[in-house]
């Protein structure tokens, strides 16, 4: 039962803190609880499709299918988190400001509610898919143990979703003020970390074959695989032996989402030139 | 989404003209009972090396190795390629992580 309490628990809690983050950084935009149900639910069906065509998806592009879906999946979230953070950078000011959004900032609010459901869908989708073969398993298994490792499905379901919750209080007790600047840092870190993983992932898939050599090695010091490795690795891309590769793709994101945040930022100061300047971050 | 489409596409398109680049020849391990066979792979140092590893058990299970960076899931009587990176000499663990109680192994590369 504790097996398999931790291993839900531990793919609950990946999708819940990235769950947690879009809901603290689409807080006070209208109808956001909807969308990231939306989003939710849609990864749950998503993950129980793609575990019940784990073959078949397996076996698509020369035996590297799945690998390019994760990939595929990872980089359509990197796309939405940085189209929601220059976003929020060209318009997140005034709404703060105003408090209430209208017209056509609350149509523009909607799509970027739609990047941040597509978000949500992906982390469910991708940890979901894994509990669910994991649980089809078990029962499929059936036996005496069944009752209790099951109880412990469902205990991890609860203890992961609790933990992400207070992750989002806590996230929540920050200051409206920097309350933006903080997901916004959140946001850019975990979009370099899913950039990272894709780029692993185009690797295993054999569709990238350099910069394949661990640059350095930090298991020592924190393994990737302990359980705060693992939170670590969903929040900002930790691992503890990082290629080239993996070290190119998260610089990168992080510096094309700065640019793009400075360059609406700016032109945006320029549209609206009344607009009181936001406090250093 | 078009910029979703064209990623797709560019995926599709780079997958194809890798297919063309050949894999080495793989190297078969079996997963029965939750168990691997054999559990103890040698492999060249500096070389990439692809397992062909089948699951002869009916359940699902994830390969996953954090030091190989391979996570992939197989189905039930379905085989995978597990694509490694050219490693350094060493000892490389790998377990199946739904039993990963029984379902271990290490890949020696020398």
């Amino acid at each position: 039962m504790l097996g398999t309490l931790l291993i839900v628990f531990r793919e609950v809690i990946e999708a819940g803190l990235i769950v947690g983050i879009v809901l603290a950084a689409t807080k006070g935009v209208a109808g956001r609880g909807l969308w990231v149900s939306f989003g939710v639910a849609g990864g749950v069906v998503g993950a129980c499709l793609v575990a019940a065509f784990a073959g078949a998806l397996a076996a698509l592009f020369q035996g590297a299918g799945q690998e390019l879906f994760n990939a595929a999946i990872l980089l359509i979230a990197v796309a939405m988190l940085t189209w929601h953070n220059v976003w929020m950078a060209s318009h997140g000011r005034e709404m703060s400001r105003e408090l209430k959004a209208v017209g056509a900032e609350v149509r523009a609010g909607g799509r970027s509610l739609l990047a941040m459901a597509v978000v949500v869908g992906v982390a469910v989708l991708r940890e979901g898919s894994e509990v669910v073969l994991f649980l089809y398993g078990i029962a499929a298994g059936g036996g005496a143990t069944m009752a209790g490792m099951l109880t412990g499905g469902v205990l991890g379901v609860l203890l992961g979703a609790g933990l992400s919750a207070l992750m989002y209080l806590g996230l929540l007790a920050i200051p409206a003020h920097r309350l933006f600047a903080a997901t916004t840092g959140l946001i850019t870190l975990l979009a370099a970390g899913l950039a990272s993983q894709a780029a692993a992932f185009l690797q295993q898939a054999g569709l990238i074959t350099m910069l394949q050599t661990p640059l350095w090695d930090t298991s020592g010091v924190l393994k990737e695989d302990s359980m705060l490795g693992r939170l670590l690795k969903t929040l900002i891309g930790y691992t503890d032996q990082p290629n080239g590769l993996q070290l190119i793709a998260w610089v990168a994101v992080v510096a094309m989402m700065l640019t793009l945040m400075r360059l609406v930022n700016g032109s945006a100061r320029q549209r609206a030139p009344s607009v009181v300047p936001q406090p250093a971050e | 989404m078009t910029m979703t489409r064209l990623a797709f596409a560019a995926l599709a398109a780079l997958a194809l003209a890798s297919a063309a680049a050949a894999d080495p020849a793989p190297i078969p391990v079996t997963l029965k009972n939750h168990q691997f066979t054999p559990n103890l792979i040698k492999v060249p140092a500096n070389e990439p090396v692809v397992l062909n590893v089948t699951n002869a058990d009916s359940l699902a299970e994830e390969f996953d190795s954090t030091p190989l960076k391979v996570e992939k899931v197989i189905a039930g009587g379905q085989s995978g390629l597990v694509r490694i990176h050219p490693l350094r000499p060493g000892r490389y663990a790998f377990t199946g992580e739904y039993h990963s109680a029984t379902a271990q192994g290490v890949v020696v590369a020398q």
